[in-house]
């Protein structure tokens, strides 16, 4: 366990999780470091959590306009350097908005915004916020989105695929009809994910269905110690 | 516009309602945005599809088009 290591929060205007991701941070160990949308400072952290919300307000798309803030810039870039970072919900977005991740995030089909505790089945179990979780492991995680229909070309999905960039995919019931059950996925180097369900709000059975998401913060620390 | 490949929930249900109201013969039906921008002269079509494509639209599942109209 790395007491030591420092996870930076990104707070936009309209982020709604910044406060539970920080809790899930601080319970895995980590110090939770706040960062603000238009500081374009990392603070020096070794990992960042993009969380979710309505960052500016879902205005134009959901995370079109964040992408552009000043702290993104520099969460772009440090993820060029290797640097974890993990979108949860809008943060997911933001990230694919950013290019970071593939895809697009869309509305959801049936048009409802859907708000329960989801199960998930961990598919790639190698990426930087992944290892914590057997493969096939089921979990219990909520979901809480209007636009979390995941979309790309049939050759991103494919490649995506055989790449094994699948980090979870819906069972029990798609909540929002994205392409092949997905509801997460990481980058070529497993160190950039993102998924629409709440790891942050699943991390102690007082306050969430499971302390099942605690996994992906705890798996980011051991990246960080083993790097 | 949304691609023609990706599914369109909102143009959907628009097409669910025009039979309730009695609009009958419509296939299909896309949901999209326009914008509307006031420009100099001195700003041209390559810089408005490089703002088309950066911000207005999503390309992964957006296709735009522009169109210049006098004010």
């Amino acid at each position: 366990m790395s007491a030591g290591a420092r996870i930076g929060v990104v707070t936009f205007p309209g982020t709604l999780d910044d406060v539970d991701a920080s809790r899930a941070v601080r319970r895995a160990g980590a110090e939770a470091v706040p960062l603000w949308h238009a500081d374009a400072d990392l603070r020096g952290v070794d990992a960042v959590v993009v969380p979710g919300g309505f960052s500016y307000g879902d205005y134009l798309r959901c995370g079109a306009i964040a992408r552009f803030s000043p702290v993104m810039t520099e969460v772009v870039a440090a993820a060029g350097r290797g640097t974890p970072v993990l979108g949860i919900c809008n943060g997911f977005q933001v990230l694919c908005e950013s290019g970071l991740l593939p895809g697009a995030l869309h509305r959801n089909v049936g048009l409802n915004y859907v708000c329960r505790d989801q199960w998930l089945r961990a598919e790639n179990t190698t990426s930087a916020w992944t290892t914590r979780y057997e493969p096939g492991a089921e979990v219990l995680v909520p979901v809480k989105h209007g636009e979390g229909n995941y979309v790309a070309e049939d050759a991103v999905l494919d490649e995506l695929e055989g790449e094994g960039r699948v980090l979870f995919r819906y069972v029990d019931g798609n909540p929002n009809g994205s392409a092949r059950d997905i509801a997460g996925i990481t980058d070529a180097r497993g160190r950039v994910a993102g998924l629409m369900p709440h790891p942050e709000h699943a991390i102690d059975p007082l306050t969430g269905p499971t302390d099942d998401g605690l996994g992906m913060f705890l798996s980011a620390l051991d990246a960080l110690v083993a790097a | 516009m949304p691609k023609q490949e990706i599914l369109d929930p909102q143009g959907q249900a628009v097409a669910n309602a025009l039979p309730r109201l009695g609009f009958e013969g419509v296939g299909e039906v896309r949901q999209g945005k326009r914008f509307e921008l006031e420009v100099d002269d001195a700003v041209d079509d390559a810089t408005l599809a490089r703002i088309a494509e950066t911000l207005l639209a999503n390309p992964v599942i957006e296709d735009w088009t522009v169109r210049r109209a006098d004010a």
